[in-house]
């Protein structure tokens, strides 16, 4: 029983939740709440819970790990700013159009009591068929570069970045909370989404026990809905078929499957989530961080679901829970408690050291997993 | 070059070899005297490329066990452990496949390690190593290794620019040009020449023979072998079955010894009822076939025309060949020559061209998916590598092509949203697993932890579960147990004969072939030889194979 739920899980899942279990039970000596604690946990899990979603789909059919994020992101990034920029006419539009089909429930009062969730949605609605088109180059690129995915889409996602560090200099965003204010031009690094969307999945059905204990439930709603539609995905027959094809891409073929199209399938599911992963991200995280921000973004989630035990070519869902849960967790609480045990300010330090570490035992356990 | 002509240059006695077991040569005896030219030949793992390796010392039999049986070379009993030393005692081999560098000249690649080299002082202080080479010496001994063998090839010419011809002709002068050769094996040296460059290696070999240099020839061209060799060999089945002068030898009788098992038996067994063969088949995997009933031309299941498959190593050139339905068709021929090729090519799995016609209906070709629209259904020859998802549960394996082809085992509303239904995949499975009595622990058992045997009765099926028109079936007993073979082939008849399936199945084992199918297509260099009722003699079938084509008329089928 007990051999076999290690055997299930794993050791090195077994170590880090041990550990992870350590560092909770040591929190209350060092002066460390654990309800905090917890409650930072948790909104961390739930602000990249989807971003490590994403790479599901690109695992699936035999892309490998999803290491072009950041194209996702920038998708995400272009609605989020896109929202922030035509809030108004988006608002004024709808109220119009409520007016004009007669719809007696969109009027005026609707729209301002549910202008942040409008706001929210506006940007992922936006970003969705950004994430497409983008996707669907991404996926027409990695066709042409079978067996080398992971190192082609590392230079993909570090090159849009660089590429959008010019765009969001040049594109003509006008709205003042975004834009440098002595040029009147060009988009801020830091964006915030305050007044806008700030926390609307977070804040959303939350519960706060005494002030420390918070608990994003929408959020963590929200990532299971996205965590659901993914498992769906994947038994649908399109869903079947991308298995299949990182299983075997000869057998597919075969069996009368267009290996292509469905990588390309994949590549757009992986674009769109990343996406949707980003916004999710920023209305907790309360900034958009443009120009270098989705830089590593990549490598955080790849991590996660590595350690979650996935491998190059098999992920599933479960994967992306235990992995984001450990990997965030031992991310919130290593600085927190270190810090208060040395009691000097070192909690971006060894932030840094913290995630890297895992970021490269994960990297290393992915050689042993690969075919 | 040898100093007596008395004593035999190599000398076999009692050679044996077991692979895990598995006997692959039995008491193998003979001399081979300085001068001689021997044609050696047999069907393909008859055994000959053991003999091989093990004349040659090659790792891979002292890492198997080594062998039984002592080679005497000049009366000297040796061991050879490694090719290296096997050339030090003057055996040269040509191989199959080139081993020759592309970006290197001829000369190059002729003397490569043994170059002739310019002494200086850095190579008196250091070693040969650093020394230069003398160019115009190495192309003088170039081109005398070229000339003995009498072609014209610039000496300077790179390997890559050349034909494969004449890199056939490089290796055999590398051999040459070692002063010490006086043994050459040829393992095919004639298969990828054209006829005039076959004939001119013909005499090449003959005048090196002349000057005492003995020659093992093996070839599948019979009509070479016979005007080459003085004395032919034929292994079959790991065992020495002749050793006699080639004038005694017709190529027919050749090519009956190569192939033909006891022909008398399958006589006798054509006599017996079905069921009574059926009781003997464990022992042996041979069945008759059923005389062809005759019908009013029925419209043909399958009508290939002009095909070419371009399957890299199966290269299919034209081939046009008529299968009834409900027959049960076999393609056979020596390896590479394109079988595999032909139903790869139908399914659209290579690039190909032509005119296939199902029921009369054009097929279109290179597209897997409008083949198994057609409801053809294939197995294939790489059960690992295309047949099956191995890392996968065997309920997918069994029911995936299915799934995407038919749109089966599915759930919700077709083109909008369509979910598997797990159920409905387990319960085929079990049923399968059931009907074939596959070997596992259940339908979620992954695919890749089954045996051989197992695995290709899923590869089955995969195919049984589309509920096929045709079954196109590529090897179906290659490398599974005896047990399995038989009980593979019986399924495939049973399913003939329950479902009217027409069934082609292409496969190197000949006699297999004729123990299960109706008639027999014989493909020889990329084009169909001829097709033979299974029923004729297997010399026929023999004949064919080794591209003799003594009937040309029977390959037009009625």
């Amino acid at each position: 029983m007990i051999n076999r739920f290690i055997q299930n899980a794993g050791w090195p899942r077994i170590i880090i939740a041990l550990f992870l279990l350590g560092l909770f039970i040591a929190a209350p000596f060092v002066g460390v709440r654990v309800d905090t604690s917890l409650s930072n946990t948790l909104v961390r899990f739930g602000m990249n819970g989807v971003m490590v979603l994403a790479m599901i789909p690109m695992v699936q059919a035999g892309c490998g790990l999803n290491f072009g994020l950041p194209l996702g992101i920038i998708a995400g990034l272009l609605g989020a700013t896109l929202s922030i920029e035509w809030n108004v006419e988006i608002l004024a539009r709808l109220i119009e159009l409520g007016a004009q089909y007669k719809i007696s429930w969109l009027n005026e009062a609707f729209i301002t009591t549910w202008r942040e969730p409008i706001g929210f949605a506006s940007a992922i609605i936006i970003a969705i068929p950004i994430a497409v088109i983008l996707g669907w180059l991404y996926g027409k690129l990695l066709n042409r570069v079978k067996g080398d995915e992971m190192m082609i889409a590392t230079y993909v996602g570090f090159s849009s970045v660089s590429f959008m560090c010019i765009a969001w200099l040049l594109l003509p965003y006008k709205n003042p909370t975004m834009v440098w204010g002595y040029a009147g031009r060009g988009l801020r690094t830091t964006i915030s989404v305050e007044g806008y969307w700030l926390h609307v999945l977070s804040d959303a059905l939350s519960v706060n026990i005494n002030g420390h204990l918070y608990i994003p439930t929408g959020m963590l709603i929200f990532f299971a809905v996205m965590a659901i539609i993914v498992w769906i995905f994947m038994r649908t027959k399109t869903g079947t078929a991308i298995t299949a094809v990182g299983s075997n891409p000869e057998f597919a073929r075969a069996s009368g499957v267009n290996v292509d199209k469905m990588r390309t399938i994949s590549v757009i599911m992986s674009t769109v989530l990343g996406a949707i992963g980003i916004i999710v991200y920023e209305q907790s995280f309360g900034f958009i961080q443009l120009y270098m921000g989705p830089f590593y973004m990549a490598l955080p989630a790849v991590a996660s679901i590595l350690l979650g035990g996935a491998s190059v070519n098999k992920a599933t869902i479960l994967n992306v829970i235990v992995g984001t849960f450990l990997f965030q967790g031992i991310l919130t609480m290593t600085p927190s408690v270190i810090n208060s045990y040395l009691q000097t300010d070192m909690s971006e330090v060894i932030r840094l050291i913290v995630s890297n570490g895992m970021i490269l035992y994960a990297l290393t356990r992915k050689v042993r997993a690969g075919r | 070059m040898s100093d007596s002509n008395s004593m035999p240059l190599l000398e076999l006695q009692h050679i044996g070899k077991e692979f895990y077991g598995n006997r692959v040569l039995t008491d193998i005896s003979f001399d081979v005297m300085p001068g001689e030219i021997i044609g050696l030949v047999g069907e393909n793992g008859a055994g000959k490329s053991t003999l091989l390796n093990i004349l040659f010392g090659m790792p891979v039999i002292s890492s198997t066990g080594g062998y039984e049986g002592d080679i005497h070379i000049s009366g000297k009993p040796v061991h050879f452990t490694s090719p290296n030393q096997a050339l030090a005692q003057g055996i040269g081999m040509v191989h199959q496949e080139f081993s020759l560098i592309p970006g290197f000249t001829a000369t190059e690649n002729i003397l490569l390690n043994r170059e002739v080299l310019n002494g200086s002082l850095m190579s008196y202080v250091f070693s040969d190593r650093v020394s230069t080479l003398d160019r115009d010496a190495m192309l003088r001994r170039a081109s005398d290794a070229l000339n003995t063998l009498g072609v014209n090839i610039s000496p300077s010419m790179t390997v890559n620019e050349m034909p494969v011809g004449y890199k056939q002709f490089i290796e055999i002068a590398r051999e040459i040009d070692r002063k010490n050769t006086r043994l050459l094996f040829l393992d095919e040296p004639t298969a990828v020449l054209t006829e005039q460059e076959a004939e001119i290696l013909l005499i090449a070999l003959k005048k090196l023979a002349k000057q005492g240099i003995a020659i093992v020839f093996i070839s599948h061209r019979l009509s070479e072998v016979k005007t080459l060799c003085s004395r032919i060999i034929v292994l079959r089945d790991g065992r020495l079955i002749t050793d006699s002068p080639a004038e005694e030898l017709t190529t027919r009788q050749i090519a009956s010894l190569m192939v033909g098992r006891e022909s008398e038996r399958r006589i006798e067994e054509a006599e017996l009822p079905n069921e009574a063969i059926e009781a003997n088949e464990t022992t042996a995997t041979v069945t008759l076939a059923k005389p062809l009933k005759k019908k009013k031309k029925p419209k043909p299941a399958l009508k290939v025309e002009h095909l070419w498959v371009d399957m890299p190593g199966e290269t299919v050139r034209d081939v046009s060949f008529e299968v009834k339905k409900g027959e049960i068709f076999g393609i056979g021929g020596l390896a590479g020559h394109g079988k595999l090729g032909i139903p790869n090519g139908i399914m659209g799995l290579y690039p190909s061209g032509g005119k296939v016609r199902l029921f009369g209906k054009r097929l279109a070709l290179n597209k897997p998916r409008a083949a198994l629209g057609r409801k053809m259904a294939f197995v294939s020859e790489d059960r690992r590598g295309v047949g099956l998802l191995l890392d996968e549960p065997l309920d997918w394996n069994i029911t995936f092509t299915a799934m995407q082809t038919q749109g089966r085992f599915l759930l919700g509303i077709p083109f909008i949203f369509q979910v598997r239904n797990e159920y409905a995949m387990r319960k085929e499975t079990e049923k399968y697993i059931e009907a074939l009595s596959i070997k596992c622990t259940g339908p979620s058992q992954k695919a890749g932890e089954l045996s051989g045997g197992n695995q290709q009765k899923l590869c089955l099926a995969k195919a049984f579960v589309l509920r096929p028109n045709i079954l196109l079936i590529c090897e179906p007993t290659r490398g599974i147990d005896i047990g399995a073979k038989t009980l593979v082939l019986d399924t495939l008849k049973k399913y003939n004969k329950d479902n009217g399936t027409t069934i082609i199945i292409t496969s190197s084992e000949l006699e297999e072939l004729r123990s299960v199918c109706d008639r027999v297509a014989i493909v020889d260099k990329g084009e169909i030889a001829g097709v033979l009722p299974a029923s004729s003699p297997a010399e026929e079938f023999g004949m064919l194979m080794m591209g003799e084509k003594p009937r040309i008329e029977l390959s037009k089928s009625e």
